[in-house]
């Protein structure tokens, strides 16, 4: 075959079988359907493809209130009756109110496009069904204007959910399937050299050290995942923070700095908190 | 050669359809894949497995398919044992004579490594016949059987460490949990909890609104739009994974399936015999990772309904008395938290798989009554139905 071949960019670390599971899905025209912890980077590999094989992007973010109809199009119904009353011309002519949605700019795109459907779990229960001849034939029809909308180039689609509702079988037939798997420590190392290049090493492994360590306190009601530990270090080099500050003179945790960026929220720092206290209450 | 691998992966409880198979073929021709065991197991998995869910389950059977080693579906797993399950072994296999030796030969730490090199020889003998070890049906292990990813006995990584494959390794065990059986009557069942209400953005049609807006507008038109309808039940499920759970397993397995598809808010919690100051979301790591009940009722405010699900079976000392509780010393006793949670959440019911006429012969189920005030039922659709009346009841 000779189409292009998804490897990772510069800026973004994709392990093997994520490369070989994009390839697939791009070779054979299937949409990938991409889960994982928040914060591996679900959102950003479509964004990654279409830079590395020179696509144009289109984004449609899912929220609970989208209509599956809102991808494909929109009858603009309301502002056609307010133009009936105040005797527009252009209200004879329907396609005026036709206003096009994600989809639809795609299919008609010059050139193979990447389409994001972003945090499709988010959307009502009903809403991956209402898209299966979508993606399935990449065709749709306007009731509106009767007219037959069909994909010039079959679009890369890539879809994300974060498991908040189970997706109908009927459309996971026709996806493909990957779970992006939280890094091991190695492949985290080269997705911060990605993102700091110069980081000094101690920093790096202190600073690893105390996000593993964190990410194992029992309980934590969302634990940081690689964006936070990536907006963290951003904010360890602006501050200049040393190296020793990172780590505990007696082998137990200390409270990193700057931890605001690492805990999303007050239970969390809360309980990391009286973690602490009794850790000290016990080392004494 | 595939066609025996998806069957197999059938029978495994991968849903994968006639569409998928085609698919892998297609990418196969396609040569998506390279001519590696490795490239071909990712793309298999990428085209057949459509949840995380059952790459465990797509895992054994990758094992199996290509390299005929028969899969030991219940067995334990020698290389993450749990200490309980040690002893519990010990108490078995062991006479009181050969007990008390091993006292005389330096304790439980001798005897643990004794049991450890049993189970390695063990897995030696049936090596030859490419068999992993198989004690399933054991009930020293039963107790974990609760928890969805039961305690299995697996190949001993350390011996072929060199040599350990990607499905070999399992890394997926934690996110199988399905049992679909039988749970659609149970769905219906719980249907009676759901609430229905009008939160979020404004964007259906108010009909009668709009006509009264606009005939108030004389005629011009005035659109009124109302937030559409949602189920807005929240609940909160404790389940009980004691020893004398065992016999319900499945009863309760078939409960959480459906709650857990028919609730967008759930959030469930494991407690063994009574509710202590702990609780734990994860059996595997439940001594690691336990979560103390106030942050639990920190957390979910009185709009939840609470739910025990428990066999109440155990000495009334256990829920009486501090220090009661079989696992560890508790400060105070379990009656003390129950009545903690009775009074953070006002809507709450406990569902007993136990049959109901033998509920007056334990006394322990009576003393769990009256702690509740009769809010017990038993776990049947008959049950679920009075039990979801009582939880909806202001």
């Amino acid at each position: 075959m000779s189409n292009p071949r998804f490897t990772g960019t510069e800026r973004y670390v994709a392990t093997g079988d994520l490369t070989m599971a994009v390839n697939a899905a791009v070779t054979l025209g299937r949409p990938l359907l991409i889960k994982g912890e928040p914060g591996t980077g679900k959102t950003q590999l479509a964004e990654e493809i279409a830079r590395s094989l020179a696509r144009p992007l289109y984004e449609w973010h899912v929220k609970s209130t989208t209509k599956a109809q809102q991808g494909l199009y929109e009858y603009d119904a309301v502002s056609r009756l307010r133009d009936s009353q105040l005797g527009d011309e252009r209200v004879r002519e329907i396609a005026n109110y036709i206003v096009k949605g994600r989809l639809w700019e795609a299919f008609e795109c010059d050139e193979q496009p990447v389409l994001l459907i972003d945090e499709i779990d988010k959307a009502d229960i009903e809403f991956p069904n209402d898209l299966l001849r979508e993606l399935d034939r990449m065709e749709f029809y306007v009731y509106e204007t009767q007219q037959l909308v069909r994909a010039r180039h079959r679009p890369i689609i890539v879809i994300t959910s974060n498991n908040e509702k189970e997706l109908p079988d009927a459309f996971l037939r026709r996806c493909f399937f990957h779970y992006i798997r939280f890094p091991d420590a190695a492949t985290m190392e080269q997705i911060v050299a990605v993102h700091f290049p110069g980081l000094k090493q101690e920093l790096l492994k202190e600073a690893l050290e105390a996000f593993y360590r964190l990410r194992d306190v029992p309980g934590l009601k969302k634990k940081p995942s690689t964006s936070e530990l990536l907006d963290w270090l951003k904010l360890l080099l602006a501050e200049d923070i040393p190296p020793e500050a990172l780590r505990a003179a007696d082998g137990k945790a200390v409270i990193p700095p700057l931890y605001g960026a690492l805990l999303k929220n007050e239970q969390d720092v809360h309980l990391f908190e009286q973690l602490l206290f009794m850790n000290r209450r016990a080392g004494r | 050669m595939l066609v025996r691998f998806f069957m197999m992966l059938r029978e495994a409880g991968v849903p994968v359809s006639l569409g998928e198979y085609l698919a892998l073929l297609e990418a196969l021709k396609a040569r998506v894949a390279g001519t590696s065991v490795e490239d071909f197991y990712v793309l298999a998995r990428t085209v057949l497995v459509k949840d995380e869910r059952h790459y465990d389950r797509y895992d054994r059977v990758f094992a199996e398919h290509f390299r005929g080693l028969e899969a030991a579906f219940t067995g334990p797993d020698a290389t993450a044992l749990p200490e309980e399950w040690l002893r519990k072994l010990a108490e078995l296999t062991l006479g009181p004579e050969e007990r008390a030796k091993i006292e005389a030969m330096g304790g439980l730490e001798k005897l643990m490594e004794a049991l450890r090199e049993r189970l390695r020889e063990q897995e030696g003998r049936h090596q030859g016949g490419n068999r992993w070890i198989g004690t399933a049906g054991r009930s020293p292990f039963g107790a974990y059987g609760y928890n969805p990813e039961g305690v299995r006995i697996g190949q001993d990584a350390s011996r072929q460490r060199s040599a350990v494959k990607v499905w070999d390794r399992r890394e997926f065990r934690n996110l199988d949990d399905t049992l679909e059986l039988g749970t659609r009557n149970i769905k219906l069942a719980l249907r009676r909890l759901r609430r229905f209400a009008r939160e979020g953005a404004a964007e259906e049609l108010d009909l009668g609104g709009t006509i009264d807006a606009t005939a108030r507008n004389a005629g011009w038109l005035d659109l009124k739009l109302v937030p559409e309808r949602h189920n807005a039940i929240k609940v909160l499920l404790f389940l009980d994974v004691g020893g004398s759970m065992d016999d319900h397993v499945r009863v309760c397995e078939e409960l959480f399936t459906a709650a857990r598809s028919e609730f967008k808010h759930l959030e469930y919690y494991y407690f063994h015999n009574f509710v202590y100051e702990t609780v734990w979301k994860d059996n595997h790591r439940r001594h690691a990772e336990r979560i103390p009940l106030v942050e639990v009722m920190r957390t979910y405010g009185p709009d939840y309904r609470l739910v025990f699900v428990g066999d109440a079976t155990m000495g009334p000392y256990e829920i009486l008395q501090a220090g009661g509780s079989i696992e560890h010393w508790n400060e105070e006793p379990g009656s003390a938290w129950l009545e903690r949670l009775r009074q953070a959440y006002p809507r709450h019911a406990w569902l007993n798989p136990e049959p109901e006429e033998r509920w007056e012969y334990v006394p322990s189920i009576g003393v769990c009554r009256r702690l509740l005030e009769g809010r017990m039922y038993p776990l049947t659709l008959a049950g679920i139905d009075r039990a979801t009346r009582a939880l909806n009841a202001r």
